[in-house]
């Protein structure tokens, strides 16, 4: 039992990716998809997504920003030690086709999750440009792995410490500018980002698509934890998603929804911190 | 000597209302020994017994309480498995009083023997010699069987299977077995320790368990029969999908569906945070709607976990009520209100999306609909709101779609999204996968799931054993 940690990266400051000894999800795995995991045999369940399967060795990369308890403490585990749960593939891979010249903007931890997807465009011949934002330099990743992939990369940060100065919105808004034709965008990123740019690109009648990240428990549409308004309809994330048009999202909801446990997520991590103190003092 | 009859049911102790509210500690507390047999000389033992027919897996009943009159608990604990795998599971959560008790000739002049209390009695006993004894498992047949999910269906067709000899496979969804028993039905209701005790046993009869595992997304049926070698397939996925009103307001915060409250609480101990990481939220003033086993279970839930007025909201009355009753009395008890005739129209946020306000509608019974229940009727105009602060959804429930949507050839009942299979042998539509449970008869009980696991495991048996007959397939799932 148990789900081995075989390797760890730290990625900038707060941000870590991981490779889990997972065979079956690495088998089933496809782009867009997420995990759900457990920590230990106390912990919560969150949605990870899978943010590259090999298949050959059976393993499952996941990046993670370390924002609460459960990610700051899977953040503390190392090589060797194992995680208590890991399930999935979960929810709809991403309908990947050639849609011609494609934008793929990722904020934040949503860069983590571009691999996969830019690796599956460009197998079916889309031009792909890459905007990734970050809040400042040090916290800027992957952008090797990116750009090896894309056709073009774009990097924006919010205080100008690196590339363009401003969110991954001002880089589109400035191709867009200059004429450039794209066909369609993908947006991952925190629900601000991803709402600037479903609002960009509806004036300009781009198609875009989000990868929503709800609150979930068990990922499989049985508890409606995951619940996101699209279209006026009430839909499920973790099984009619997490991809959704974004013109048609309900992202205010879906940001106070996000907020159901603020302070609750404060007790927790306090209460996690203390325990480190504590055994620290111990040792 | 014609024996004295004793008109009154011997009582069983249970936890002090006042007192049972601050925990998650079981409220009935069981027979003693010298209750039990109090009660058990009740029976009057009948020749032609008219409780058994009220079973649905028609546990010789009288067999089994003889056996308590000569105070041989263990023997009849077994003598009950081999009807029903689950009597601890079933003695607590069964409606006694639509099935056996219903029927017993006591019942006619007075109150019935208390079937259900000496069935937990002996499984409880039993369990208490600590001594697991297995039962006779047959060699090994060479074949494979993949169980789809581990609830009261799947746990009894894995037992039921591996005794024929087969090498049985249990797929769970979940990150622990034990379906809605784990995740659903409260601790103060069925305490979680009898539900390992039963995986414990299935594992002992070399049953396999895989967890963290959703047939459908992690591999198909296809692939599991294709590509893992599995000769045959139970699905018993029961029905954990929650089905909701549609009313405007019902995505607030707040506004949870029953399975999401219920699984914060028990699957993922959500009334121990923060020593356990997943959080609930629990209002102070908590409407409930619906007014079955599992809203009694979501209002005593929410009592337990520190709200202050805790309402059932029903659009019929009290009496039309589907829980079973000792639950509804034990809520009613514990402080919960009871409001009849009303529906929700709406819900109402504050800035933040909070819900603050629910509003209603009051009903009066017309006709009675198919069920024999007299239907709601809204009565226009006699909207009104009520100041609530958290809502729990407790309607309904339907088969969740994945296994559906993954498995070609599998047909469903377009209604109710439920598997369609013969109910006799549980073969479905597609040759070598069988389903049972609340995944075909959408949410019903414990024992229908548990009955449908052992008669599917005889079929599945009978179908391993002559797979090559021409015309199998069309046989069981054809068969009158
Ligand atoms: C709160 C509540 C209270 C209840 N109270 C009572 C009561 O007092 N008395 C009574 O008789 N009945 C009661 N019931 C009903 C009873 O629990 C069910 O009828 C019974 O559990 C159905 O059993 P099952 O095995 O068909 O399905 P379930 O118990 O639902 O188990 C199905 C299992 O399959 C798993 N699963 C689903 N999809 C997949 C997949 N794709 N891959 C792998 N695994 C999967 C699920 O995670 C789950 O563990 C209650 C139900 C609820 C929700
Ligand atoms: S009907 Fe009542 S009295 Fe008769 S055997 Fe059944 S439980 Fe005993
Ligand atoms: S996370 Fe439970 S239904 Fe989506």
């Amino acid at each position: 039992m148990g789900y081995k940690i075989l390797q760890k990266r730290v990625l900038g400051p707060g941000s870590k990716m991981m490779v889990i000894e997972a065979p079956y999800v690495a088998r089933a795995a496809k782009p867009g998809q997420f995990i759900i995991l457990r920590v230990h045999e106390k912990g919560e369940r969150i949605p990870l997504t899978i943010a590259n399967a090999d298949k050959k060795n059976g393993t499952v990369t996941i990046i993670f920003q370390e924002v609460g308890k459960t990610t700051i403490h899977l953040g503390l585990l190392e090589p060797g030690d194992e995680l208590r749960d890991f399930v999935g593939p979960l929810g709809k891979p991403t309908e990947i086709k050639n849609f011609g010249t494609v934008a793929a903007l990722g904020g934040g931890f949503g860069t983590a999750v571009l691999y996969p997807l830019i690796k599956g465009l460009k197998a079916k011949g889309n031009y792909v440009i890459t905007i990734i934002g970050f809040r400042t330099k040090d916290l800027i990743f992957l952008t090797d792995e990116l750009s090896a992939v894309s056709d073009e990369v774009h990097i924006t940060t919010d205080d100008g410490s690196y590339g363009m100065k401003g969110f991954v919105t001002h880089a589109l808004q400035k191709l867009l500018d200059e004429g450039r034709k794209i066909d369609h965008v993908f947006a991952v990123g925190p629900v601000p980002m991803m709402k600037a740019t479903a609002n960009l690109t509806l004036k300009y009648n781009i198609p875009t698509t989000v990868s929503l990240n709800p609150i979930m428990v068990d990922g499989t549409g049985m508890c409606g934890a995951c619940r996101v308004e699209v279209g006026g309809e009430t839909k499920f994330a973790c099984v009619d998603g997490p991809e959704f048009d974004a013109h048609k999202v309900n992202f205010d909801l879906l940001s106070k929804r996000l907020r159901m446990y603020v302070k609750q997520e404060k007790v927790s991590l306090e209460n996690f911190k203390a325990q480190l103190e504590k055994a620290k003092e111990a040792v | 000597m014609p024996r004295k009859i004793i008109y009154e049911r011997t009582p069983m102790a249970k936890l002090d209302p006042k007192e049972r509210v601050k925990t998650f500690d079981e409220v009935a507390l069981g027979y003693t020994e010298e209750e039990a047999l109090k009660e058990a000389e009740r029976c009057l033992l009948c020749k032609r017994p008219p409780c058994v027919a009220g079973c649905p897996v028609h546990i010789d009943i009288p067999g089994f309480i003889a056996l308590i009159q000569q105070r041989k608990f263990v023997e009849a604990s077994e003598h009950i498995k081999k009807f029903n795998p689950l009597p601890a599971v079933c003695g607590r959560v069964c409606p006694q009083e639509d099935q056996c008790e219903s029927k017993c000739i006591l019942g006619k002049k007075g109150e019935p023997v208390a079937i259900g209390r000496l069935e937990r009695f002996v499984a409880d006993y039993e369990r208490a010699q600590g001594e697991m004894r297995l039962p006779e498992i047959k060699p090994p047949s060479g074949f494979k069987v993949a169980v789809i999910g581990s609830g009261p269906a799947g746990l009894v067709a894995a037992s039921e299977l591996a005794k024929m000899g087969h090498k049985v496979t249990v797929f769970e969804a979940l990150h622990e077995p034990g379906g809605v028993l784990m995740y659903g039905i409260p601790q103060f209701r069925l305490p979680k320790e009898i539900v390992l005790h039963e995986v414990e046993y299935i594992k002992r009869l070399g049953v396999e368990l895989v967890t963290n595992f959703v047939v459908g997304k992690t591999m198909t049926i296809d692939e599991l029969m294709q590509e893992e070698g599995f000769d045959a397939v139970f699905i018993g996925t029961g029905a954990g999908l929650p089905v909701w009103l549609g009313l405007p307001g019902e995505n607030l915060l707040g506004v949870y569906s029953a399975n999401e409250f219920l699984t914060r609480i028990n699957l993922m101990r959500a009334y121990k945070f923060p020593e356990y990481d997943t959080p609930v939220f629990v209002g102070e003033r908590v409407g409930v709607i619906g007014a079955g086993n599992v809203a009694m279970d979501a209002a005593r839930s929410a009592l337990r976990a520190g709200a202050k007025e805790v309402y059932i909201l029903y659009r019929r009355t009290k009496e039309y009520s589907p829980a079973r009753i000792e639950e509804l009395e034990n809520a009613i008890e514990e402080g919960v209100i009871f409001k009849e005739l009303v529906s929700p129209v709406a819900f109402y946020g504050d800035e933040n999306g909070w819900i603050k306000e629910v509003e209603l509608v009051r009903n009066r019974l017309g006709e009675p609909d198919q069920s024999g229940r007299r239907r709601p009727v809204k009565i226009p105009g006699s909207e009104f709101r009520m100041p609530i602060d958290m809502i729990v959804n407790a309607i309904g429930q339907r088969p969740n779609p994945i296994i559906a949507q993954t498995t070609p050839g599998l047909e469903i009942n377009p209604r109710h999204g439920t598997v369609k299979a013969n109910m006799k042998t549980f073969a479905t539509s597609k040759p070598g996968v069988f389903a049972g449970g609340d995944v075909v008869t959408g949410a019903a009980t414990v024992i229908l799931a548990a009955g449908a696991g052992t008669d599917a495991a005889k079929y599945i048996d009978y179908y391993l054993k002559n797979k090559d007959k021409p015309g199998i397939w069309d046989e069981l799932y054809h068969m009158e």
